[in-house]
């Protein structure tokens, strides 16, 4: 009997890769991550590998070093692998050529990822496996989620065989994240497969004092040539090697592959020659053809290097006409891609060498598709079958786009079935990424996948956005192995659950309704009131394909039971109870059953409260009777306003509404380049409460603008004769203070329709109702009575005009807060720690700013498509942006920083050259610019204007040049911005080399010590006895002070700071660093919702980190030591709470006490420790005298 | 000298007892205190808030880490073992159970009756010895009676007494319109015991925050007067053992109480300041003062100065006189 397990892509392959290895050197990128995360807990739990020792798992600070390290366990004859993507795999390229050049056995897991070219992207293509095609590894590909576990232990006994290494690969997220009923491998069977006789020749190769040998020698053009050839042997028995392991495996376990495996027709004319997940979708394809009569037939190219053309050859039909090669990869400029070029010269050659079976040359044609998981379909795949049959066959053609610049696309026909479709039941949830909605789907698909007969597969797509994310989970169940390895599509789903009542106006879930669908909707509405809520055309849905129609309130079952506001335990029963994948009775107790194996060991109450919750479930789950006739009064509104510019309405929106898909080539800007101020048009509404401000309570002190992560709460300072129009509940109040003009008004105003309901504004109010302490001058209330309200307030509050800048007091909190800004409404998690500080920055100077944006959080939220909230102003000015990779950050900054001090200085030769003709006078003042303030750019801003009056005037070749450089002669902010991820690790050894260059930037780290962004891996940044992934019995070693090594410099403007803890010091160092013409880096303190807490407490997180002497605030400030005073300020006082009370209240340190509490005692005491003597340190170094040191005389000689 | 008592039904070598304290957090603290001379140990409490909010985290850990994110769908890492507050307790009980010789009491403090049955049975099978349970109830509901309270303590009792077949003390407040009359109901309901009096920790305003905010002070030998009394007054009256708590500090404090008729007396604030040592010290001045004294066990001073026992005089004292007295006799400042 064989074991069925339910799990994905990467736990398939992980399993292996942790059984069968003793050294596994990590670093986390999506979608790879995982795998390195399981290895990393089995070997926390001491799970051990085949050998009866539990695998040493070493994180590292990039890709480059995880393969530099694994190049020295394999040297040293350890079993090692590692797990990557994309830009990760690109970092291991050198290591990978020196390990397979000296022919070491090892296995390197894949989930394949696009490469970041116009844009970065996490989905998947092959562009990154394609790219390390010349390193000498050998590459061997699985198709599905069985596959790369097969594949995985094949990969790892072969290359122990051959001594190539193996790059074994799968698609992202299609197969690393889709969760599969699979037959698991038993031990036993890896045991046979590997053997402990080739584990001993490696290990004998290892270097070894004892017996010494050289490698990794430096060759001359004598012998280095031969030294490439002399491997050749090994490569060209390597497939029938493979072929032999994949053949012992086949006898273990029943499963048979080849290195090139042909399904359909035996006399098929048309064949498709593919590999990866798309195979799966191509086989259920050629299927149903052949079921019809095609001849057609499927290639699935399985070890792709080296590359078999023989075992290709004999595994085609002699039938075979026409070919068409499929690669999910581009390359620009080549006249076709890999796979396909390796196909036609293996057919060519052997016809031209006369040893083909083919009694003529078969026409081959190749094509791309699924770059950056684009769907690939059988509507698309019979679209490359039936392109094989015309007369002149497209080369070259893309399918799955439609390309109307260069017209390379197929046309396809979206509503085509395989019929192995049809046998599936299928089913839609639509939930928040925080309503659990995708968790308890995956507990369904195990439920069913270990109870019943019934295969299953899941698969799970998340917006970008990180507060309020829509997921959307599409699960299949079948009689039969599911190989449909794309999504649900219309008329299909047999079930569609719609978690949230918002998607209601948001999404056309219905389209993928089949006939006679269920459709559970969580609302409120009760079942006499829900349909009126539906908007018409879902109403017409329903009537139409005959739906059944079912409404439970879900969060009100969930309060009543216990379950707070978690809804997805009683979402998931009322999906057992009515859709029908198991008798009911059966149903309820096999979640009953899930829910107690699950939570059992953590508490009987947790089980007893979702027994609870799955009984109330079904007893308040109705079926609403549906009416034979539409009765609602609306449709789904328009996504975004009237008012959007045009590129906002016919392209940002159909990306926001999810139809990006039918976006033609064309609509896609060719360089990467995108509209800023684009988030202003999305009008999420995603708060259930927004902050309402009693202007009779404010005291104006500015604190809530700057606190707010999302920008949605602003203050505007106005005439009241501006405001004689405002709408009757725009509110306002007179403000005195001698930052503002006599007589003036203030203004804080809530964008209620972006707001995410974080509630930090309110925490940050220092005010109190004196009557009603618990009442501030701002409170929450519920946001949809409010919505239409304040959309016409802050539309309102929007029209007034900016105060001007060069009026405001840029050190004072209350007049800062005036100042617009230009980063706004981004989709970062709702009390993000990070976002305030980028905001900020973009209030001071983002007129003026360039920004290089490390990979992480923050270009996710600040550059994920569709919009991004970097945006601009009156003037159309605003912050440039652009975002190079993950570890090249700060050399990317720079080189910004380069260009433009070139260029001023070139225009400045310009002018010179051209003062006779521009005047003199002006070239005087536009050279001797003191750009030192808002005044003082705002007048060099109105000299540029007039230099450009006068330029087309003068003809000269140096006037063309300046008008092109005018713009630099105005000073420019270049903003260097990443995570602890990027600053402390990968990104580091550039980050030093900017500090040391002297050069005019302005570093920011937000750090929140973990890889956020990827799910909250430590990092070089993360504290001692912090829980982390890769630390889960807590980071035993202490926190890099990055402060301390760009301090040394000494020439380097160093803060560190807190918003939430020291707003004004914050406030200062951003106004000093980005003064100081020299480097200055602010290492920002960031709470974030990888720290496992509830962000409501961002700001209470950021003071306890403080007053423990965890986080101590300071600013360097090289022009003081001018002034003979020390650089250092000290803005934080001696620790004054315990740091026991800093760390027992975030879940990142305090689980630490259950899962390992003497560990925990043992990491307090010696933070506790180091925070003291830290602080000492600080202070005493805080306290040197600057004073000029008395001239030191020379000693008298002795006599 | 015979310093041998009974407490509980347990047959105790002396009368001095640690308290529910973090000292017990400890198996080498808890072994040095039997070093000491404790005769039995009290364990810290298993309170039920800490259970709840054991719960509450554990939910935390297992549910608000789902972002929603194709990067990130889960973040901190959950290690399989994690084993809850209750789980922690009754291992350390078992600990203490294996590396010590005297009685272990384990402490129950909680106010509504759901899941004392769970854990009192679990504590039990553990290896208490037996069980205190401490009702720390505030009775802030206007519509909630006296004899609500009341009643609510008793049901929890014999709720529990019907499971387990350790005895059980009842750790009360003084802030019962009668205690003696709830003692005896308690006696009723199946207590072997009553420990006098539990301390509610009271809460405090900060002026600079204008908030609310919880204060911990230890206790003194002054508030171990409370207990006197009751301990007096009840002694000779009922049948179930009398522990006296709060305040005790010195041999002094410790023999007082005895006289007034209690069977064991707690020790807690003056451990936690001095720290283990403190009780070997207590013991030795308890044995000099006997030495000099006309008794030649503990079972012979106790209650010798009960309300019972004592003559007219100090019987009254017990009662209210002493109050008009005190009061007459506090002369304050100058100028107040």
């Amino acid at each position: 009997m064989h074991r069925m397990v339910t799990i994905d892509g990467n736990e398939a392959a992980a399993t292996i890769a942790h059984l069968t290895n003793e050294v596994i050197a990590i670093y986390p990128i999506t979608p790879a991550s995982p795998m390195g995360e399981h290895a990393d807990e089995w070997s926390a739990q001491g799970r051990k590998n085949l050998w009866g020792t539990v695998p040493s798992v070493i994180e590292m600070q990039s890709e480059g070093g995880a393969a530099g390290a694994l190049h020295g366990a394999l040297q040293a004859g350890a079993l090692c692998t590692t797990f990557t993507a994309s830009q990760g795999l690109l970092l291991m390229i050198p290591n990978m050529y020196k390990i397979a050049g000296e022919l070491t056995p090892m296995v390197l897991h894949v989930a394949a990822r696009s490469l970041a070219a116009q844009a970065l992207s996490i989905f998947c293509d092959h562009s990154d496996v394609m790219a390390t095609r010349g390193t000498g590894f050998a590459m061997l590909c699985s198709n599905s989620v069985q596959e790369a576990m097969d594949m995985a232990l094949i990969a790892q006994a072969a290359t122990l065989q051959t001594r190539v290494p193996i790059l074994h690969f799968f698609d992202g997220f299609r197969t690393s994240h889709e969760v599969a009923k699979i037959e698991s491998i038993d031990r036993s069977v890896v045991r046979a497969m590997i053997s402990d006789e080739l584990v001993q020749a490696h290990r004998a190769r290892a270097l070894n004092p004892e017996h010494p040998v050289l490698r990794g020698s430096s060759q001359n053009p004598d012998v280095y040539f031969q030294g490439r050839e002399s491997v050749n042997p090994w490569y060209q028995e390597m497939p029938v090697t493979v072929q032999s392991v994949m053949n012992r495996f086949a006898e273990l376990t029943g499963r048979h592959y080849h290195l090139f495996d042909y399904v359909g027709a035996a006399d098929a004319e048309r064949v498709i020659v593919l590999m990866g997940s798309g195979a799966e979708a191509a086989h259920e394809t050629v299927e149903h053809l052949q079921a019809h009569g095609e001849k057609v037939g499927l290639l699935k190219v399985r070890l792709y290097r080296p590359f078999d053309p023989t075992a290709l050859l004999a595994a085609l039909p002699a039938t075979v006409r026409r070919i068409a090669v499929l690669d999910r990869t581009k390359e620009p400029g080549a006249d076709g891609e890999p796979l396909y070029k390796d196909v036609l010269t293996a057919v060519a050659q052997s016809y031209a060498a006369g040893q083909s079976h083919f009694t003529e040359l078969p026409r081959i044609i190749g094509g791309r598709y699924g770059l950056s998981s684009k769907e690939f379909t059988p509507g698309m795949i019979k679209a490359v079958y039936d392109e094989l049959t015309r007369e002149q066959p497209k080369n070259g053609f893309t399918i799955g786009i439609h390309d109307d610049v260069t017209h390379t696309s197929l046309e396809w026909d979206p509503q085509f079935r395989a019929d192995a479709t049809l046998a599936t039941n299928c089913a839609l949830f639509y939930g928040l990424g925080s309503d659990g909605t995708v968790s308890a789907n995956k507990n369904t698909i195990k439920i069913i996948g270990e109870s019943t007969d019934m295969y299953a597969q899941g698969y799970f797509v998340y917006d970008s956005k990180k507060a309020g994310a829509v997921t959307v989970s599409h699960l299949r169940f079948g009689k039969q192995p599911i190989r449909s390895s794309y999504l649900i599509g219309d008329d299909e789903a047999q079930f569609i659950g719609c978690h949230q009542t918002v998607f209601l106006e948001r999404y056309d879930m219905l389209d993928k309704a089949a006939l006679g669908a269920v459709f559970l909707l969580n609302s409120g509405a009760g079942p006499d009131e829900v349909w009126n809520t539906l908007p018409r055309r879902m109403q017409q849905q329903i009537i139409d394909k005959n739906i059944r129609f079912f409404v439970i309130d879900a969060y009100t079952v969930a309060q009543d039971s216990g379950m707070q506001r978690r809804i997805n335990t009683i979402m998931q029963t009322c999906h057992f109870a009515i859709s029908g994948l198991l008798p009911r009775d059966e149903a309820i107790k096999a979640i009953k059953q899930a829910a107690e194996k699950t939570y059992g060991k953590k508490g009987a109450k947790i089980v007893e409260l979702n027994f609870r919750a799955i009984d109330a479930a079904l007893a308040n789950l109705h079926e609403v009777p549906v009416p034979g006739k539409v009765t609602s009064v609306f449709d789904r509104p328009p996504v975004v306003a009237a008012n959007a510019p045009q590129f906002v309405q016919d392209i940002t929106a159909v990306m926001m509404a999810g139809n990006g898909d039918a976006l033609p080539v064309s609509a896609i800007p060719a360089d990467g380049t995108w509209p800023t101020g684009t988030t202003r048009w999305e009008k999420r509404n995603i708060a259930l409460e927004i902050p309402v401000w009693d202007e009779n309570l404010c005291i104006a002190c500015g604190k809530c603008p700057f606190v707010c992560p999302h920008t949605s709460i602003r203050s505007k300072l106005f005439d009241p004769a501006q405001a004689s129009d405002a709408p009757p509940t725009f509110k306002h109040m007179a403000v005195k203070g001698k930052e503002f003009p006599e007589g003036a008004h203030i203004v804080y105003q809530v964008a209620a329709e972006d707001c995410t309901g974080c509630g930090l504004c309110v925490d940050i109010c220092p005010v109190k109702d004196k009557d009603n302490p618990g009442r501030r001058a701002l409170n929450m209330a519920p946001q949809a009575p409010l919505r239409e309200q304040e959309r016409v307030n802050f539309d309102y509050f929007l029209a007034l005009p900016e105060f001007d800048r060069r009026e405001v007091r840029n050190t004072v909190m209350k007049s800062a807060m005036l100042l617009q800004p230009l980063f706004e409404f981004s989709s970062a998690c709702s009390g993000c720690g990070e976002t305030p500080y980028l905001r900020l920055a973009s209030q001071l100077f983002g007129d003026r700013m360039l920004i290089a944006n490390a990979t992480g959080c923050s270009s996710i939220y600040g550059g994920n498509l569709p919009t991004t909230p970097w945006a601009q102003d009156a003037h159309g000015r605003g912050p440039a942006w652009n975002n190079s990779l993950f570890e090249d950050n700060a050399e990317f900054g720079l080189g910004l920083r380069v260009a433009i001090d070139k260029q001023q200085e070139y225009a400045a030769e310009l002018l010179k050259a051209l003062a006779s003709h521009i005047g003199e006078d002006l070239v005087a003042a536009l050279l001797g610019a003191v750009q030192e303030d808002e005044a003082g750019i705002h007048e060099q801003r109105e000299r540029v204007a007039a230099l450009r009056e006068r330029l087309p005037k003068i003809d000269r070749p140096e006037a063309r040049q300046l008008e092109a450089l005018a713009d630099s002669l105005v000073q420019k902010s270049v903003w260097i911005v990443g995570g602890d991820g990027w600053a402390y690790d990968i990104g580091f050894g550039g980050l030093d080399h900017v500090l040391a260059s002297g050069r005019n930037v302005n570093i920011l780290v937000l750090d929140t010590e973990v890889y956020s962004n990827t799910g909250g891996q430590t990092s070089k940044a993360t504290p001692r006895g912090a829980v982390a992934k890769f630390s889960a019995g807590g980071k035993p070693t202490p926190k890099k002070d990055l402060a301390m090594i760009a301090m040394a410099y000494g020439n380097v403007y160093v803060a560190q700071v807190a918003y939430g803890a020291k707003d004004v010091q914050t406030l200062k160092a951003f106004m000093e660093a980005e003064s100081w013409p020299g480097v200055s880096i602010i290492i920002a303190y960031s709470p974030c919702t990888a720290w496992g807490t509830d962000m409501i407490n961002n700001h209470a997180m950021q003071d306890r980190a403080v007053r423990s002497g965890h986080w101590p605030l300071f600013r360097y400030d090289p022009r003081r030591a001018a002034q003979q005073e020390n650089p250092l300020q000290l803005d934080s006082k001696e620790p004054s709470i315990a740091y026991r009370e800093f760390v027992s209240q975030e879940t990142r340190f305090n689980m630490l006490w259950r899962s390992h509490p003497e560990a925990a005692e043992k990491f307090l005491g010696e933070a506790q420790k180091h925070a003291l003597s830290n602080f000492q340190h600080y202070r005493q170094l805080a306290e040197l005298s600057y004073a000029k040191p008395e001239e030191v005389k020379p000693a008298k000689a002795k006599e | 000298m015979n310093l041998r008592t009974r407490y509980l039904g347990l047959e105790l070598k002396n009368p001095l007892v640690p308290s529910a304290s973090p000292l017990s957090r400890s198996l080498d603290t808890a072994k040095r205190l039997e070093d000491a001379g404790a005769a039995a140990l009290v364990m810290y409490s298993l309170f039920e808030e800490e259970l709840q909010h054991d719960h509450d985290v554990m939910d935390s850990y297992l549910h608000n880490q789902s972002l929603g994110h194709a990067e990130a769908t889960s973040f901190l890492p959950m290690h399989g073992d994690m084993p809850s507050k209750q789980d922690r307790y009754l291992e350390q009980l078992q600990r203490l159970k294996q590396t010590l010789g005297i009685p272990v009491i384990a402490s129950l403090n909680g106010v509504t009756p759901g899941g004392w049955i769970e854990h009192g049975k679990a504590l039990q099978q553990a290896g208490a010895d037996a069980l205190e349970l401490n009702v720390y109830y505030i009775a802030g509901d206007v519509n909630v009676s006296g004899a609500d309270v009341e009643q609510r303590y008793v049901d929890v009792l014999q709720e529990l007494r019907h499971h387990v077949t350790v005895p059980i003390a009842m750790k009360l407040s003084s802030q019962f319109s009668s205690v003696a009359n709830m003692v005896g109901r308690l006696e009723q309901a199946g207590a072997a015991g009553v420990s006098m009096f539990n301390r509610f920790y009271q809460p405090d305003i900060d002026l600079d925050s204008l908030r609310v905010a919880p204060q911990l002070h230890l206790s003194s030998s002054a508030e171990s007067l409370l207990a006197m009394r009751w301990i007096a007054i009840l002694f000779g009256r009922v049948k179930l053992t009398l522990a006296a708590t709060g305040g005790v500090h010195t041999h002094s404090d410790a023999l007082k109480m005895l006289l007034a008729g209690a069977d064991v007396v707690h020790l807690c604030s003056t451990l936690l300041l001095h720290g283990p040592q403190r009780l070997k010290q207590i013991l030795h001045g308890m044995k000099d003062w006997l030495d000099d004294s006309p008794y030649e066990s503990i079972d012979q001073l106790k209650g010798v100065l009960s309300q019972r026992h004592a003559g007219n005089a100090s019987a009254s004292a017990y009662a209210r006189a002493n109050y008009l007295q005190l009061l007459d006799s506090y002369l304050p400042s100058v100028g107040v």
